[in-house]
């Protein structure tokens, strides 16, 4: 077929999926119905790194975002009983404010998208495709690697990063430190 | 016309995966079977477990409804599907109506890389592995929106629970996984995979099974894996959150009826994609026994003919059992059941003895049948083992599993490195 | 469909990576929304995660545009899309941790009920 219908197909339908995921996300009164259209939004999104081949972070985000941070949040929203918070008004007083600000940004955002990319064509898909074979160890290399890889500082930073986060987390939501 | 013919049967003469060769046909011909086998294996696990547990305990189980209760699993899915479907009163309805969905999708979705031959896959991605392990933890979501949606105590604490051991567990198991992905990578270019089908070559090629490598670093990492794979599926003994006598049911206390029926399919899929899981990275996934070993035409035809004398022998214990039965004139029509049945398994066991039959069967067979020993072994476990509580289930998760899988780690990363690290030592001392 | 023009149709049919930004643009977006509306905490920090996971989408998407340039091995955006994920994890958690001490000395969940500063 001369159009790739195939791969626009499955990019309109995660992107809608996204889109809608991420409307439900901001307006739902109830933080479980939230939740769980962030889920299918990251799911989606999980889906769209793979379309832009990129399955070792499709692989990370499906692991950690939606099966570990998620998760998370389903606790802790079904830990604290928010029925009351449920009657209560759900958007604050200056929401116009914010939406005046966030359509300023859109602005921004397609005043740039619309002028630089006339004349400089940001390439088309479909026209390249590596072998998504190496993926993994390509990324290995850049992280890993002693002469071409360029990311280890960034990583050991990571993980202590990730141990601050832990001791954190615990000593906040203790009863008595 | 011509053109969908020719590219259904041009797949035939790859060899590669349906995804791979980028065939959307076979692909979903290669779905619509794995969806097929799986609902006839939950059948049968269904069945195999009311028997095995009985007769580990003395008893002999479901023995009315066809003969030696062989209707039984058709006679629970009639009566689930055909019962009342009740909504508690203060329940979201949205939210009780998605949780069964997602448990049995994360179940569900995990088969697209399980590799029952080299080929036989339905895709082989290139994170294959990982794949598995994060689309089994979505399963924790739906059992904590289950537990949640029924607005009720029992559910609620059953499913905090559940999902609480469900994620220490997943910690263990990618630990122990990890190590036998290092595994992989003790060829000669030094490269490993993340592939579940390069798994099983990385297996062929170094001749020797996961479990044996090393040792005892590959026994320990798959004894990691199996306790943690019970755990992650809410067996015995790790069942407290669903146990009838702790918790009523636990999350799925208050669905009856076809959305019971689809937590009880998501867990045996559930069941049977971490044995998948255990068997490609420890066992030889597809391999038989001795491919490098005993290779040879003489020794393949040996090994090939299993298949057919494994449903051959199905059928003389069907015969035996036709024997066996009451000769009294009420019994006639469940003696000629099992007759007929014994007569199937009999003429399948005769067309896996053809040729072509053969090749295509042997890798599936030792592959299922080495993931129907893992079910055995999790009947076995339910029948034998004690219950633990939970504070035990959580301790041994965290302070047992953990830092022996942490150590493994470690240990197979030197082992495997050993060679490096030891000329390090004579680059540093010369 | 008299009424497309040719080139409209190409745009939308080949994917290129201004697709992708346009998507990331959009959820950044509906993030800023619903951080700078939304009274209860935990929306507030699920349209942080939206905000992040938008950043993550155009980071993978300049990495495929860089691979186009700079060969096969150009995968910077990836790695850095994997540590804000990692980032965006320890976040959680600790916002989450923040949350419930909040809310076990004020019993609510309102961001704009965390006024105890407030002159």
């Amino acid at each position: 077929m001369n159009p790739p219908v195939a791969t626009a197909f499955f990019f309109y339908l995660l992107a809608a999926t996204m889109i809608i995921g991420g409307i439900l996300v901001i307006t739902r009164k109830n933080a479980v119905h939230s939740a769980l259209a962030l889920i299918t939004a990251l799911l989606a999104q999980a889906a769209l790194y793979l379309m832009l081949y990129a399955p070792f972070v499709a692989g990370v985000q499906i692991i950690l975002y939606a099966g570990g941070i998620m998760v998370l949040f389903l606790f802790v929203i079904m830990l604290i009983s928010i029925e009351r918070n449920m009657k209560e008004r759900q958007f604050n007083k200056q929401w116009l404010v914010g939406i005046v600000a966030a359509a300023a940004l859109g602005a921004l955002f397609v005043t740039v998208y619309t002028k630089t990319s006339r004349g400089v064509s940001l390439f088309i898909e479909g026209r390249m495709s590596y072998g998504e074979s190496q993926n993994t160890q390509m990324i290995a290399n850049l992280l890993f690697d002693r002469h071409a890889g360029m990311y280890m500082f960034a990583f050991e930073i990571a993980s202590l990063l990730l141990l601050v986060a832990i001791i954190g987390a615990v000593v906040m939501a203790k009863k008595r430190i | 016309m011509h053109s969908i013919v020719e590219y259904i049967t041009s797949y035939l003469q790859s060899n590669q995966t349906p995804g791979a060769a980028g065939n959307f046909a076979w692909a979903t011909i290669y779905i619509l079977l794995v969806f097929v086998g799986l609902s006839i294996a939950v059948i049968c696990m269904n069945w195999l477990e009311r028997k095995i547990l009985a007769h580990m305990q003395v008893r002999l189980g479901p023995m009315r409804v066809g003969p030696h209760g062989l209707l039984q699993p058709i006679a629970d899915a009639l009566k689930l599907l055909l019962k009342e479907d009740i909504i508690p009163a203060e329940a979201d309805a949205t939210v009780f109506w998605i949780a069964p969905f997602i448990v049995v999708l994360a179940a569900f979705t995990v088969f697209v890389v399980v590799p029952f031959g080299p080929t036989h896959a339905i895709t082989d991605m290139n994170i294959g592995i990982l794949f598995m392990l994060g689309v089994s933890s979505l399963a924790v979501l739906g059992i904590v929106t289950a537990g949640w949606a029924s607005n009720s105590h029992y559910p609620l604490i059953g499913a905090l629970r559940s999902s609480a051991q469900m994620v220490s567990y997943e910690v263990a198991m990618g630990l122990a996984v990890v190590s036998a992905i290092m595994m992989t990578s003790a060829n000669a270019e030094g490269t490993g995979t993340l592939s579940m089908i390069g798994i099983v070559q990385a297996q062929l090629e170094q001749h020797e099974w996961f479990l044996f490598k090393y040792f005892p670093l590959g026994i320990v990492a798959f004894a990691i894996f199996a306790i943690a794979m019970v755990a992650e599926t809410n067996r015995a003994p790790f069942d407290l959150p669903e146990a009838e006598s702790e918790l009523t049911a636990g999350f799925h206390t208050e669905y009856s009826g076809f959305r019971w029926s689809l937590f009880f399919l998501a867990e045996y899929s559930a069941m049977i994609a971490v044995s998948s899981i255990a068997v490609t990275l420890w066992m030889g996934g597809w391999l038989r026994p001795f491919p490098n070993a005993l290779s040879g035409p003489t020794w393949d035809l040996v090994f090939s003919l299993f298949p057919g004398l494994t449903f051959l022998f199905l059928a003389a214990l069907c015969f035996y059992s036709t024997a066996r039965m009451p000769k009294h004139p009420l019994f006639r029509i469940q003696t000629m059941g099992l007759a007929g049945f014994g007569v199937v398994l009999a003429l399948i066991g005769l067309i896996l003895f053809w040729g072509p039959a053969r090749t295509r069967i042997e890798d599936i067979y030792w592959f299922s049948a080495k993931v129907a020993g893992f079910m055995y072994l999790y009947i076995w476990y339910r029948g034998t083992f004690p219950r633990y509580r939970f504070d035990q289930l959580m301790k041994v998760g965290w302070k047992v599993l953990l830092p022996t899988g942490l150590a493994l780690l470690i240990l197979t990363a030197i082992v495997g490195m050993r060679t490096e690290i030891l000329s390090m030592f004579q680059e540093g001392l010369r | 469909m008299a009424y497309c023009s040719e080139k409209a149709m190409n745009t939308l049919l080949h994917i290129s990576t201004l697709h992708y930004l346009v998507l990331g643009a959009a959820l950044f977006l509906l993030g800023i929304i619903g951080v700078l509306t939304r009274r209860n905490v935990v929306i507030v920090l699920m349209s942080i995660e939206l905000i992040l996971n938008a950043v993550n989408l155009n980071l993978v998407a300049f990495s495929r545009y860089w691979q186009s340039i700079h060969g096969a091995s150009a995968l910077h955006g990836q790695v850095f899309a994997i540590f804000v994920i990692t980032d965006a994890a320890a976040e959680a958690a600790v916002g989450l941790g923040i949350l419930i001490a909040f809310f076990r000395n004020k019993e609510t969940v309102n961001v704009d009920e965390v006024n105890l500063l407030k002159w």
